[in-house]
């Protein structure tokens, strides 16, 4: 069987018609046939058409979907670039021998490229041409400007000094109006949440300008995964951002299968499913919570708090663990389901759906709670779409992407996955998405369990063959994950990337903050809930 | 309003006693810890979290002791806004090298007498992160530190356990280990 449903011909049509035009503008476009880097076709240009193919790609309405460069010995790098349209993934990879390590930057046709070009010069050292920010971005204090953490001839142990200092001096948008004043929020802020530095620009309580400054849970994901075995490999992925755990494991465990032309029992296909929908479902009822209490409203948060550790109960009853660590492994799933589980599972849905429609009013008919969320935190269609925003952030502004229909991977091929998108682009209409996204999941693992007839759960993965890439594509909770993946000689990673939905839609927050006042900052900030780890790596 | 009381009536309190998740021991614990919290803190112990580069995980746990089935709060202990409110920081790790220096400020805010424990295996040991150009590893690397609770992540009753053996001073729990450091 196949993985990946096969390409629309929609997709197919686009991609013809962008080589079209870039033929008769004399772009040369080698096509990689031969590559392992399914389900994406990868296209090698030129590092001085680069740029063009990009604003042409935007031209036809592409999806910016990641950039991850890969350091081949000897200086010489090689940067990829996805591209994603009718769900189909176009992979653009070009090669840079020292001493020009440039590119033209893309940030100029898709502002989603913004920061993971900035990421990628801080790491390995490339000038993005032309970059609107050439500010640096994930490196503070903790390496040498002209050190690059992910070229291989810089050691993991790095060069550290006893003590790093604090990242001052980042040069932060200012103004030198007397009616403004600037409001730092963090590092470590005041709840139990992630550190990340916030710098608000407010005239009285209303918010002019927010610029996040990340980077802070930088801890170097990318290079400590080089050397590792797959197994390894899939526990650290699992670690990217701890709420995505099932998302993140699977789309490396999904990179590293491609790459050595493994196809896993059918039967884990359903289970890891089963784990992802249960992943999306724990946090949705979380933050659905944690959003009415960020507005005073305890009860909602009484009742979601509760059904979810009800939820994270039963994970740890059938799975052995309560937020799913370690179960999506290269080859497929390491705990299966027992029968009384899949039963008690079926007993829990039920339950869970009678409490949702119950608890569905009581939200929709308070208006106490309803005046704090309609037209809170506004993020339009056009801004989502030039930010590349993903999952329920962009879903709520009318940009919808949802790998699980769009091109359906096992086992989203034998399921119907309902559409949730709205147009509001408000805290209320991310809350909604939300809220119908728990009654899809439902839902979906009900047409699973169905369909889990007994089987193995796990396939040997035989050794990667020399240089053999791939790349994982995984709808998450937050959004789509991209992992990509690259073996060395010897069987193991040469280079780990994955690509959190969090990067694309940290930059919303900065947009749709605007003109709100500042004590709804945790409101806005909690509707949209960036990973800070699955952002810094 | 009616269907919000009428929810309520019917859910009515969650809240576990102590008994379920464990034995007699914990039990007595839970009675002790209260007891302790009463005369050593003046019936309350405010906690400040500090993430100081986890992968969120931890940070999930640790907020599920504020849901209505642990209930921290009941035993007098509630987390804070502030390291300035703080009798003991509850950090999360590794420490990455961009948060060394925040963590030690969030240390040093912290007014004496003071207590930290190291939550989650990569605070104990740097976990699947361990030292590199980016991560210090453990939290003791950068701050000392009196207790550590592993797991990845501690579960909510683990977190319970550590918290009240810590406090009560008693020999470890299954689970937790403990390390005077000072």
């Amino acid at each position: 069987m196949d993985v990946w449903a096969p390409l629309s011909d929609a997709h197919r049509a686009w991609v013809a018609e962008l080589r079209e035009k870039l033929q008769a503008q004399g772009v040369e476009i080698r096509d990689d046939t031969g590559s392992a880097l399914l389900p994406a076709h990868l296209w090698q240009v030129t590092p001085q058409d680069w740029e063009r193919v990009a604003r042409e790609a935007h031209r036809l309405q592409a999806r910016w979907a990641g950039l991850w460069l890969d350091d081949l010995g000897n200086g010489r790098l090689c940067a990829s670039a996805a591209l994603v349209k009718h769900g189909g993934v176009l992979v653009l990879r070009t090669h840079l021998e020292p001493p020009d390590l440039s590119l033209p930057s893309h940030a100029h046709a898709f502002p989603a490229a913004d920061r993971i070009e900035r990421h990628a010069a801080d790491l390995f050292g490339v000038v993005f041409e032309g970059h609107p920010d050439p500010r640096r971005w994930t490196r503070h204090q903790a390496w040498a400007p002209d050190s690059f953490p992910l070229r291989k001839s810089f050691p993991a142990a790095g060069h550290p000094t006893p003590g790093t200092p604090p990242d001052a001096g980042y040069p932060f948008l200012a103004s030198s109006s007397p009616e403004v004043y600037e409001i730092p929020v963090g590092p470590v802020h005041a709840g139990i949440i992630e550190p990340g530095h916030f710098r608000f620009l407010a005239v009285g309580e209303t918010v002019l300008n927010l610029e996040e400054r990340l980077g802070y849970v930088h801890k170097g994901v990318e290079k400590i995964a080089e050397g590792r075995d797959p197994e390894s490999v899939a526990r650290l992925a699992g670690r990217v951002s701890g709420d995505s755990t099932v998302a993140h494991a699977w789309a490396a465990c999904m990179a590293m299968e491609q790459a050595v032309g493994t196809v896993i029992p059918l039967r884990a296909f359903r289970l890891r499913g089963i784990l992802s929908e249960r992943e999306r479902i724990a946090n949705h009822l979380g933050d659905i919570g944690a959003i009415c209490n960020d507005v005073g409203f305890p009860f909602a948060n009484y009742q979601f708090s509760r059904l979810r550790e009800q939820w994270l109960r039963d994970n740890a009853a059938w799975f052995g663990h309560r937020l799913l660590m370690d179960l999506v492994v290269p080859g497929g799933v390491a705990h299966d389901l027992s029968e009384t589980g899949a039963q008690a599972m079926r007993d829990s849905l039920t339950a869970l759906r009678r409490e949702l429609d119950e608890l569905r009013p009581i939200l929709d008919s308070n208006h106490s709670l309803q005046d704090r969320l309609v037209a809170a935190g506004h993020l339009s269609l056009e801004t989502a779409r030039a930010l590349g925003c993903l999952g329920y952030v962009g879903r709520a502004s009318g940009f919808d992407t949802d790998l699980r229909r769009e091109r359906p991977y096992a086992p989203y091929d034998e399921v119907n996955v309902p559409a949730v998108v709205r147009s509001e682009g408000d805290v209320a209409a991310r809350l909604s998405v939300r809220y119908d996204e728990l009654y899809a999941s439902l839902a979906i693992i009900e047409q699973l369990l169905d369909r889990l007839h007994p089987g193995p759960v796990l396939a040997e993965l035989p050794r990667a063959a020399r240089a053999a890439e791939g790349i994982g594509l995984v709808e998450g909770w937050r959004g789509e994950i991209l992992s990509y993946i690259r073996f060395d000689d010897n069987g193991r990673v040469a280079r780990f990337y994955p690509r959190d939905p969090s990067v694309f839609n940290w930059p919303a927050l900065e947009q749709l903050v605007h003109g709100n006042i500042v004590p709804d900052f945790p409101l806005c900030n909690k509707s949209v809930n960036g990973s800070y780890s699955g952002h810094d790596l | 309003m009616k269907s919000i009381l009428l929810k309520i009536a019917r859910i009515g309190v969650v809240t576990e006693p102590a008994r379920p998740y464990s034995d007699q021991e914990l039990e007595e614990l839970g009675t002790e810890l209260r007891t302790v919290i009463d005369q050593r803190f003046r019936r309350s112990l405010a906690i400040r979290q500090v993430d100081a580069g986890s992968c969120n995980g931890c940070e999930l746990e640790i907020h599920a002791l504020n849901n209505a089935f642990y209930d921290l709060e009941r035993y007098g202990v509630h987390f804070v806004a502030s390291p300035r409110h703080a009798d003991l920081l509850l950090v999360t790790g590794p420490v990455s090298r961009h948060m060394q220096h925040a963590l030690k400020a969030t240390y040093e805010a912290t007014p004496d007498p003071k207590w930290i424990i190291a939550v989650g295996t990569c605070a104990v040991d740097g976990g699947e992160f361990g030292v590199s150009y980016a991560s210090l590893g453990a939290i003791e690397n950068v701050i000392p530190v009196d207790v550590v609770i592993p797991g990845c992540p501690p579960t909510p009753l683990t977190l319970l356990r550590g918290l009240l053996a810590f406090l009560t001073r008693r020999e470890p729990q299954p689970g937790t280990t403990r390390r005077v450091i000072r």
